[in-house]
Formats: structure tokens, sequence, C-alpha cells
């Protein structure tokens, strides 16, 4: 079992606090994301579980064990780095081989978890190369194998696809998972980019400022996001403050706004609409339907869908994304036209702003 | 290629020329000049020895500089490894108060005119010797003393410079992969800025070894350093003994700054 618990760890430089009074459980063998801006505590928190930063507070446990006071080199966890840190004098087998020489394995079992290591990531006829002869995948996929190959009781990623390119990023996120899954390792994986952690994590660890903003299974903090933050950072750019009443929701302009299964919040707050939950109409719509008057500022190319930014009377600029005109969609709505933005009652999540 | 850039890049080649010329032609000169058998150092050669090479050999005063200098250059060197390298891991790596003072005042010699340097030493060895009778100036240790002032700071300078480029996340992955703070330094940190430890020497080495003002007031009699017995030479002579121990001085740093290219890149130093 190797369980972490993260008991109100704290991070304080001076006056700044950099990760305040944290608690988290990461269960044995589960995938958790930090997720979250630069500057957000993502990356201390990582850098407290390793042990490079000492706690200001709190304590860190792994499989029971409290490791808070120990150095790195005691806690048996393998780390991977946005810049891969490979050793640059050593061979790709060498640095593979270094873990295993700090735990005094014998040359022999060595030589062979090494092997397996590297056939683990596909890179076995590659043991005698330099780090430097490799690309930035294989390099990535070496560090990978150098920090599994000393069976660590908790896996750390720090942002490690960061440094590669799209297509490359994907298959390492798929990569990745497998093995994690496959050898059922405690994982923390700490990146700025929300799709990374969706398509990985067992749960995302929403954080902002230094403290959680949100905790949950992918599909449920993406579906039901908690503040204003959370909606922003998870891709929803469609923030209407008002109110909420006993007949809906009241824009600060005074238009009624239906609402329908969108959660209990009360008083101020934001509805936040995906999107892809709004559609455009040029006809006036029937009264009572949730629409808002608004011209077209700007329109940008997706491929199979187009994204019109709409400036409304009401306030804010709403982005529209809509199907493509060759797939079926409305025509291209030059800009200047007015249009009205529109949705369904059921749309949207009802957010606090923190 | 069109001729516009065609010109500029021939323009580029001469003033490259030019400024490497102005950089060699003294030194081709002094080799030349080092194998003229004229009497006297004059325009034209009157024809080409080798004598003045084994005049320099029996001259005691050169010979025994030379060793001395050696010996005084490499001692140097090795107390500002043993000094600097401590000192730079700190400077680079450590957030303390006054960090950046610490800094200016190690690298204060490389920026105090060697006289002045060699002047306030001299003085200061005297107060010393004056208070507990201690005669350091004239001795090997004052030499070496400020011949180590010369070597630390372009130590410094050198392994300072390749920490601060190493990847920091290269320390922490050997840390977490159970090595202690002895470990990393050896196996990674060591290996990784050894090109800058080994420019950092080599420079220290030989702006020791050339130095002439530091050491102008506390060498003793019989104690002089190669360089101070080439002015002392000067004095009173004008022939092809200078060129000639210039020359093997010249073919000497050659020699070693080639070596030590071999095993560190110099470039990657910098």
């Amino acid at each position: 079992m190797s369980e972490v618990i993260l008991q109100d760890v704290a991070k304080h430089y001076g006056d700044f606090v950099a990760v305040e009074n944290m608690s988290l459980r990461i269960a044995d063998g589960e995938l958790v994301a930090l997720l979250g801006p630069s500057g957000c505590g993502k990356t201390t928190t990582l850098r407290m579980i390793a042990g490079f930063v000492d706690a200001t507070n709190g304590r860190i446990s792994v499989g029971g064990r409290d490791v808070t006071g120990l150095p790195p080199s005691r806690r048996n966890m393998g780390i991977v780095f946005q810049n891969y840190a490979l050793f640059p004098h050593m061979t790709v087998a060498e640095n593979v081989a270094f873990g295993l020489e700090m735990r005094k394995v014998s040359k022999v079992d060595a030589v062979k978890r090494v092997d397996e290591a590297l056939a683990r990531v596909r890179l076995d006829q590659y043991g005698d190369r330099l780090p430097k002869q490799l690309s930035g995948g294989q390099q990535q996929r070496v560090a990978l194998a150098r920090a599994l190959v000393i069976e660590p009781e908790v896996l750390l990623l720090d942002e490690p696809l960061s440094n590669l390119d799209a297509a490359l990023r994907h298959q390492m996120k798929i990569e990745i998972r497998q093995l994690q899954q496959s050898l059922g390792l405690t994982t923390v994986f700490v990146t700025h980019d929300q799709d990374e952690a969706m398509s990985t994590a067992d749960r995302m660890v929403l954080m902002y400022k230094g403290k959680v903003e949100q905790v949950g299974p992918p599909a449920e903090v993406f579906g039901r996001p908690r503040s204003a933050f959370a909606a922003g950072f998870l891709g929803i750019p469609n923030l209407l403050a008002g109110q909420v009443t006993a007949e809906g929701f009241v824009l600060e302009s005074g238009m009624r706004l239906a609402l329908s299964g969108q959660g209990g919040l009360a008083g101020r707050c934001f509805l936040a609409l995906r999107p892809e939950e709004i559609a455009l109409a040029t006809d006036p719509l029937p009264p009572d339907s949730n629409a808002l008057p608004g011209k077209v500022l700007i329109m940008t190319y997706h491929g199979s869908s187009v994204e019109y930014q709409i400036a409304t009377e009401a306030g804010p600029v709403l982005s529209a994304r809509v199907r493509a005109p060759g797939l079926g969609g409305q025509p291209v709505l030059p800009g200047g036209t007015s249009v009205w933005v529109h949705w369904p009652a059921t749309a949207g999540v009802l957010v606090n702003e923190h | 290629m069109n001729i516009q850039a065609r010109h500029i890049r021939q323009g580029y080649a001469v003033i490259s020329l030019l400024v490497i010329g102005f950089v060699v032609l003294p030194l081709i000169f002094i080799v030349w000049m080092s194998f003229f058998s004229n009497r006297i150092l004059s325009m034209p050669p009157e024809g080409y020895t080798l004598d003045w090479y084994r005049r320099a050999w029996e001259m005691a005063d050169f010979r025994n500089g030379f060793f001395l200098s050696l010996q005084t250059s490499l001692i140097a060197t090795v107390v500002a490894l043993v000094l600097g390298l401590p000192a730079s891991l700190a400077l680079a790596r450590g957030a303390f108060p006054g960090r950046d003072t610490i800094n200016t005042i190690l690298m204060s010699p490389m920026i105090v005119p060697g006289i002045v340097g060699g002047s306030s030493l001299f003085i200061f060895f005297l107060e010393v010797e004056f208070l507990t009778g201690w005669r350091i100036a004239g001795s090997s240790i004052g030499l070496i003393v400020a011949h180590s002032l010369i070597a630390l700071p372009w130590m410094i300078r050198l392994v300072t410079t390749s920490l601060i480029g190493m990847n920091p996340s290269v320390e922490e992955a050997a840390r977490s992969l159970g090595a202690g703070s002895l470990t990393v330094f050896r196996r990674i940190t060591l290996p990784v800025i050894k090109p800058g430890v080994i420019a950092g020497s080599l420079f220290a080495f030989v702006n020791s070894f050339i130095d002439l003002e530091k050491s102008l007031f506390l060498v003793g009699p019989d104690r002089t350093t190669l360089q101070i017995a080439l002015i002392n030479y000067l004095e009173w002579n004008f022939d092809s003994t200078i060129g000639a121990v210039a020359t093997v001085q010249i073919a000497l740093i050659t020699v070693l700054l080639l070596i030590t290219d071999r095993y560190a890149k110099l470039s990657r130093a910098f």
C-alpha cells in the first residue's frame, strides 16, 4: 500500500503563501493531477512530496510512513521533470542504472532490470547512447524508465509533457497512463494543461493562489465547476453575473433568464455557459426564451466548428461555438450582423465567484 | 547570392582577417626574431640560428625563473581549486545576504591593477613581519599567496558560470534516486561542470604564470619568476634571448590550450 496523505501541508516564503493548508488523500494506485495556472502552488506541492522543499506546516505520509522530515534520497519516489533532467555525461543505460546502483543492487540484477525498464518504454536499442543523441520524446521516456526502475512507492510527474510537440504529447499521455495503470502506481501529475489532466487522471485537484479550488473526477469537475475561476480555467469563457431568485436568474440589466436544474446556489453568482451550449439566431425569438440581443464581433474558424465573439447589449462578450457551414451549420455571419444569442433553460452551471 | 550580399561577406572576411592579423602578427614577429643571428635585435635578419635558445637555457636566471614560475603557478592553481570550488558552489547555489558583495570582493583581484594589488600585499606582509617577525615578502609563501589571488577569480568566474548553466533538476533527479549530497556532487555535479573546472584551472594557471606586476615586490634575491627575469634581462640587453624565452612560453601555453580543449571543450565553459 502506498497511499499518500497530505495533512494541512503549507509552504510559506516569508509573507508569501505558496501553498495554504492543503489536505489531500491519494489512494493506492490512483493518479491525481494537480492542475492550475503558474504560481498556483501545484509544483511547490509536488516538490514538498518529493522532499526538495520543506513544508512550513503539516505532515506528509506515504503508505502510513511519515516522510515529512526525510531527505529526497530516502523517500523512494520516482520523479520525472519537464526538462528531462537526464545525467548528460552518462549513457542511457547508466542513467537508468543510477538509482539501482544507489540501492546497491548487484550488477547482474541491475543489468537485467535496466533492460526491462528500457524495453518497457521501447528504448531497448538505445542503452549505449548519450542523452543528447536522443529526441525530446525519447529523452522523456528514458527519464520515465529511470524513475520506474527503482520500483518507487510514488511516481511524481512535473509537467512531463510540456516540452514535447502536440502529437508526441498525445502519445506520451497515453503511454504514461498505460504504464501507471499496469503497474498500479500511485501517481501525482502536475500540469497546467486541463486536457492532459482530464485525459490521464482519476481525480483532478484544481489549484489557485495556493489553495485547492476543487477536487473530483475529471468528468465531475469539468461538468460542474464550482467557481468562476474553475469555470474559466476549464474553458468556459462565458460568465453572466446575476442573482438567483424565485423567478429565475436576473441579470444586472434586469433581464430575466430561465433556469432548470443548475443546482442549489442562491443569491449573487454567475451563470457559466459553454460556447457549445450557445446557439445564434438571426430572426427574432419567441418571448420568454433565454436570448440576449447582440452583434457579431469576429468569427474564428476551428475546422469542424466556428466560434463567434458576440457583443451583447447585456454587457459581456460571449463566445458561441457552432457547427461549421460546410458541415450543415448555418451560413457564416459577417461582423456587425445583429443576432440573438440563445440557449436552453437547462444549459450552463451556476458558480460562485470563488 | 546577390552582388550586394557577396560584397558584405567579402568586407566581413577582410575585417576578420585584419583583426586576426592584429592579434597574431606580434606573436609571429617574436617567434621569427628569436631565430635571428643578429647580435643586437634589429631588422633585417643577417641570418638564422638556434643559439638564443641554448643561451636562454644556459642562463640560470631564466632556467630557475621558469621552474619557480611553474611551481608557483601550479600551487596557486591548486589553492584556487580548493578554495574556488566550494566558493563557487555557495555563490551559484546559495541565496544568502551579501552574496553579490562577496562575489564582487572575490572578483576584485581581476579589476584592481596588479601593481596596486602587489604593493598592498607587500605592505601588508611587511606589517605582518613587523608584528610577528615572520618574513613573508620574498619567501615562497608570499609569492604563492599573491599568485593564488590572481588565480582565484578566474577559477570562480568560470566554475560559477558552468554551475549556473547547469540544469538544477539533474541534481534533484539524482537525489530522488537515492544519492546523498556528497554522491550527487561527485557523480553528477562535478562531471557536469568539468569543462568549467578545467578551463578555470587553465586560465588560473596561465594568468598566474604570466604575471609580472603582483610578483614584482614579492620576489627575493635568487627567487625571481620568469617574467621578472625577463624584465631584469631587458634592462641591460636587447638581443633575441627574450624572443626565445617568449617563444617557449607561447608554445607551452598553446600546447596547454590544445590539450585542455581535447578533454573539455573550452567554448562550452564560457
